[in-house]
């Protein structure tokens, strides 16, 4: 177990340097003049000059590659080009928003997934099952800034000209300061990303539910008597939950993807805002972090999901 | 599996009058596929809105307006706000006077350039990845395995935006973006098949009549992986389409003032309450689109493979 943890641990570690060094190549190596950015289009050569030599972008490339990665190693992430902040500090401003949006949409997208994917898969082709297969389907085939939009539309707008002033259309509230509103300015946004993604959930519970309904050990389940609702919910969904929990695993690393879209559709100051606005202010620092952050996010819950793999199932650890 | 019943077909003793016809899988599949109501319907659609993103100028004509065409006068309220759907403007105007239809017409050309474009490519590269990485196995099996990791545990939307800060956005680097990020997982499926088939005894048979390498490849293993490359396909243009459109929503993708869905959907954000029509069509269309696909790859699956699992059962 211990070598199975290692061996993974190597291989993110290994996953993890080779992004750094793709998104440095990107930034420090592609043609892109980053000093002439910073400095202006109307800035003499001089002052180009200067700039590059205060960031050091003047020095050999392997230099400032073995500088980039020292300084990553010790969690520094340079300063934002915009307002000198340090790009760490500005991170951590925005994960609680990011985290809240995320682990609530997680939550939402489990349960509506799983428990649609159970109802559908009781009864094949009944009534139930062709609506939840239906509507998994649509909201699979929706783009969440569309679902975004279509839910202010209604839940917003709609719900507060007719006077229930539920939910608002944007901003965020901390947890610590008002539970409630925090509460109130997330239903929208984790409902966008948390009906599309549940739509996977569905059909893959469905899947595994139908297939594990057939098998022997069930058979025995119903004919030693035992009540189908004990049968579906202890013996049934515990192991249907299998490809649920690799597919948690893979949706909570690409999270941020979904955040960056949600949180623009509902003006949440999280780190997609945080992505979307330094692209368009060129601000390569803030940029770089992000994307680290995302990557090792990724690998991190690709690891834990492996781990949680190998404690429900033996055979794995053995490859 | 691609394992296609090809050989269901026994031949029996031969009584020239009743010869049983034998079919190939490609016939089989279509026989299936055109038994299939929803599949015919979702193509009727992908046909109609291909023929509508052609005949676009064809709109142009009919309306004598441009698609970025401003009318400040007939366009705008005197407020300045959009005109609803009306004779003149079909699905109303937006924020800046241009009508809806047009833009939404226009629209379709980008998305569907930009979804069969940028997924033909990427089932391009993950076929050649994947059959080279399958086939030799070995050292440069491990490579392209671990490349393929690599590229899948990329942030690939954050990535794009970084990508795009870089370059300055635009139609094709979109294309380049999202072809980029969607190679691996068709490179891993058509690996893990060229790992199973190389094993088999036609290669070998190949091999032994002095066959070379690439003609192994492409002659003898690719059309047996032929029918899943198409569902992927299928698969992967609604994807590319809602990550084009993602692309423009956020600003980082094609260009304004050329509408595509994803921007008019970004402007529409700002207007939702006064103008529903600046959601609603260009929503539908993206909509109407992803799901046509979709469903569409689900009966190609099906048609191949009708013991393999559905995306969606109906």
């Amino acid at each position: 177990m211990v070598s199975f943890l290692l061996r993974r641990i190597v291989l993110g570690v290994g996953v993890l340097w080779a992004i750094t060094t793709v998104v440095f190549v990107m930034f420090f190596v592609a043609p892109t003049h980053v000093a002439q950015l910073i400095a202006g289009r109307q800035a003499t050569p001089q002052t180009v000059a200067l700039v590059s030599q205060r960031l050091g972008l003047d020095r050999p490339i392997l230099t400032q590659y073995l500088d980039y990665l020292w300084r990553l190693l010790h969690g520094d992430l340079g300063y934002s080009y915009y307002n000198s902040t340090p790009v760490t500090t500005l991170l951590w401003q925005r994960v609680p928003v990011t985290a809240s949006l995320a682990l609530g949409a997680a939550v939402l997208w489990l349960v509506i997934g799983i428990s649609s994917g159970v109802l559908a898969s009781i009864r094949p082709r009944s009534l139930a099952d062709r609506v939840v297969t239906a509507s998994a389907l649509f909201f699979y085939s929706m783009p969440i800034f569309l679902l975004g939009l279509i839910l202010l539309y209604f839940l917003f707008y709609k719900l507060t000209l007719a006077g229930f002033d539920l939910f608002p259309g944007s901003g965020y509230v901390p947890l610590s300061e008002d539970p409630v509103a925090w509460l109130q300015h997330l239903v929208l946004p984790w409902l966008s990303l948390a009906l599309v993604t549940a739509a996977t959930y569905t059909r893959l519970t469905r899947g595994a539910m139908l297939d594990v309904l057939g098998e022997d050990y069930i058979r025995t389940a119903r004919s030693k008597g035992m009540r189908e609702r004990r049968v579906t919910s202890r013996h049934a969904l515990r192991s249907a939950l299998t490809p649920a929990v690799t597919q948690l695993g893979i949706d909570l690393g690409t999270v941020l993807g979904g955040a960056i879209i949600t949180e623009n559709v509902f003006g949440l100051p999280g780190l997609g805002q945080l992505a979307v606005q330094s692209v368009v202010q060129q601000d390569q620092p803030v940029i770089i972090g992000t994307v680290i952050l995302a990557a090792a996010f990724i690998v991190i819950s690709s690891i834990v999901v492996d781990l949680v793999y190998a404690v429900l199932d033996p055979r794995v650890r053995a490859h | 599996m691609s394992a296609l019943p090809a050989d269901l077909v026994e031949t029996p003793p031969l009584d020239p009058e009743r010869a049983i016809e034998g079919r190939s899988p490609w016939q089989l599949a279509w026989a299936r596929l055109r038994r299939d109501r929803v599949a015919i319907a979702c193509l009727i659609v992908i046909v109609l809105i291909t023929v509508i993103a052609l005949a676009a100028p064809l709109f142009v004509y009919l309306t004598g307006h441009g698609p970025n065409e401003e009318f400040q006068t007939t366009g705008l309220t005197p407020d300045g706000l959009p005109r609803p759907p009306s004779s003149t403007f079909l699905f109303g105007t937006d924020s800046l006077g241009r009508d809806v239809l047009v833009r939404v017409v226009y629209g379709a050309r980008i998305s569907l350039l930009s979804g069969v474009l940028a997924s033909t490519a990427a089932v391009i590269i993950g076929v050649l990845v994947g059959l080279v990485g399958g086939y030799f196995g070995g050292f440069v099996d491990t490579l392209l395995a671990r490349l393929m990791d690599v590229v899948l545990s990329f942030p690939f939307l954050l990535f794009a935006i970084a990508l795009v800060s870089i370059v300055g956005p635009g139609l094709w680097i979109s294309i380049v973006v999202i072809a980029f990020f969607s190679w691996a997982s068709v490179g891993r499926v058509v690996r893990g098949q060229t790992l199973t088939l190389r094993e088999r005894e036609y290669v070998e048979a190949a091999r032994s009549l002095g066959a070379s390498d690439v003609r192994i490849m492409f002659v003898d293993i690719l059309p047996n992986l032929i029918a899943q490359v198409i569902v992927y396909l299928t698969l992967l243009i609604p994807a590319a389409v809602v990550f084009e459109a993602t692309l423009s929503f956020l600003g980082l993708g094609v260009v304004p003032p050329t509408a595509t869905w994803g921007n008019m959907l970004a402007d529409s954000l700002a207007y939702y309450r006064v103008a529903w029509w600046y959601v609603l069509f260009p929503g539908a269309a993206l909509l109407i689109t992803t799901l046509a696909f979709n469903l569409l790859g689900d009966s190609v699956r099906d048609a191949f493979d009708p013991r393999g699992d559905r995306l969606f059962r109906r």
